[in-house]
């Protein structure tokens, strides 16, 4: 019984806060899309400097760590091919486990990683120092003014970050391709992208898509409901990281067997 | 500014009004039932402990809490039951000055002072910059524009906070703890500054403190509340010369009385209750 009602209790809480980040998603998106018509201006340039943060410079340690797992797959793939001597097949394997499942769910986490927690900390601290209750006395709406450029940044870089990590895996698989496969490097390139049909890289862009918009509006809901004092901003990020990463695992499953299923 | 507005209008007329205001934080009630006007141009000072609920009394008259019950008039317009455009239309009549300034750290001092313009005028860059200079000269800040509030001391801050908060030209201007966190001298500075506020504008001040040197220094009129409800309220005079215990025991500072043992503590709670709540009810 006792279980029963724990679990009662733990679904209600977990469906009450997707409702808190539906609403954050639906007022972000009411001030991108409709308000600037209404005489709202979006910040713009807020956008583009966010989009800066989120996106080119997360640049160097996305290709880093992409590469690797490129290369990585191109191993693992080549164990199991090996036997069958279908090594040749590599290109094929990496390039499209990269584009439909690996290079949106890699980019999300490390977007997470860098941009999520950052989210969190920036409006936390700002909940802590009452500028967030500022802004609400000068009749500022804090969704306008924080939230809704950084969904607008996440939504256009995530998409293509992840083209970005999806040539870099392909550019980690070719090492191997080269160094044991006999390929070339054209002809490795030239092989993912034969085996790559459109329907590949756009399921993987829509997911990057979906993920954009969570990871944000996980970020910034823990950092406006950061309670008071300079320690709720380390629990509030550690929140967002954790919460982020789970609900983009959903939201890739989610996606995934919508695809499957829709014969994509 | 409406100076020659303020003139014509008369002193009794109540800018803001509280009408049996009820504060709840989930099952806890806050603030059980206050009542005050303030008038136009006068400065009310909102004294209290910690905990006697005079943060939250603040935060609900700029709108940052929703009252449970009672009415909230600010101008005659009910800020409880208005719409969010409402709201933002009451919200540009007033202006706050917070506790720690909260100026957004990612811009300049200009940039902050000059943001409620930005955001809701049409103003040209031009006027903007010279309407910023002004602000920031009224409060002893000309030349900073171009700070990050990193790089300015507490008592700065606050007073880029004013400047803040003076920019659309508020009616009524809330102050949260003006002197919290600053040493004597520039405290000291910041309660000028609200004088002079009062001296040059004729604007309507509310201000939280604990600082009793400050409260009698800057108040026309004081509340001073306690656990959720007002204890008195009345003139700097008429407190000062008030003989009600618990004003007294605040302005005199004295500590609650001290417990010895078990058995003074259970006659103290025992003798302590009902003679609280009668002097509560007595003025509240």
């Amino acid at each position: 019984m006792e279980f029963v009602s724990q679990l009662g209790s733990t679904t209600l809480d977990g469906l009450s806060y997707l409702g808190s980040l539906a609403s954050l998603g639906a007022r972000a998106a009411y001030y991108t899309v409709v308000a600037p018509f209404q005489g709202k201006p979006l910040r713009f340039q807020r956008a583009i400097s966010q989009a800066m943060d989120t996106g080119v410079r997360a640049l160097p340690i996305l290709s880093l760590i992409t590469f690797f797992i490129g290369l990585i797959l191109a191993l693992q793939a080549a164990y199991e091919l090996r036997k069958f001597g279908a090594i040749s097949a590599v290109a094929t394997a990496v390039a499209v486990t990269m584009s439909r499942e690996l290079g949106p769910l890699i980019t999300a986490i490390v977007v997470i990683g860098r941009s999520g927690s950052a989210f969190a900390a920036e409006i936390g601290t700002m909940k802590v120092s009452e500028e967030i209750d500022a802004l609400e006395t000068m009749a500022i709406s804090p969704i306008r003014f924080l939230v809704a450029p950084k969904f607008l940044a996440m939504m256009v870089m995530l998409p293509c970050l992840t083209i970005w990590a999806n040539a870099m895996g392909i550019l980690g698989g070719s090492l191997f391709g080269v160094a044991q496969a006999d390929f070339t490097l054209v002809r490795y390139i030239q092989a993912s992208i034969d085996s790559l049909l459109l329907r590949d890289i756009t399921t993987g862009l829509v997911k990057s898509v979906m993920f954009g918009v969570t990871i944000t509006a996980v970020g910034c809901l823990e950092g406006l409901s950061t309670g008071a004092g300079a320690e709720q901003v380390g629990r509030s990020t550690t929140q967002a990281v954790v919460k982020s990463i789970f609900l983009v695992v959903v939201v890739d499953l989610f996606f995934t067997a919508l695809f499957f299923f829709a014969g994509n | 500014m409406s100076t020659g507005q303020i003139l014509s209008a008369s002193q009794t007329e109540p800018v803001l009004s509280l009408r049996n205001l009820r504060v709840s934080y989930g099952e806890r009630e806050i603030l059980h039932g206050i009542s005050f006007d303030v008038m136009r141009g006068e400065t009310l000072v909102i004294l209290g402990g910690s905990g006697s609920g005079k943060s939250t009394l603040l935060r609900t008259l700029v709108g940052l809490e929703k009252p449970s019950a009672g009415e909230i008039l600010i101008k005659g317009q009910n800020l409880a039951k208005t719409s969010a455009a409402e709201m933002d239309e009451i919200r540009r009549k007033i202006g706050m000055s917070f506790q720690g300034g909260a100026l957004f750290g990612s811009m300049t001092v200009g940039e902050n002072v000059a943001l409620p313009l930005r955001e809701h005028t049409k103003l040209e860059d031009s006027t903007i910059e010279i309407i910023l200079r002004l602000k920031l000269q009224q409060v002893g800040l000309e030349g900073f524009e171009y700070y990050m509030p990193s790089q300015l001391s507490g008592g700065m801050k606050k007073r880029a906070a004013v400047a803040r908060a003076l920019a659309m030209d508020p009616e009524i201007l809330f102050f949260d703890e003006p002197s919290a966190g600053l040493d004597p001298i520039i405290a000291a500075g910041v309660d000028e500054l609200i004088l002079e506020l009062k001296r040059a504008f004729h604007m309507t001040i509310i201000v939280v403190t604990h600082e009793l040197a400050s409260a009698f220094l800057i108040a026309d009129r004081m509340l001073l509340i306690d656990k959720g409800n007002i204890v008195a309220l009345g003139t700097t005079e008429e407190m000062r010369s008030s003989t009600q215990p618990r004003v007294r025991q605040f302005l005199d500072r004295i500590a609650e009385p001290e417990v010895s043992g078990e058995l003074d503590y259970l006659q103290m709670l025992t003798a302590e209750r009902p003679d609280a709540h009668s002097s509560a009810g007595k003025r509240g």
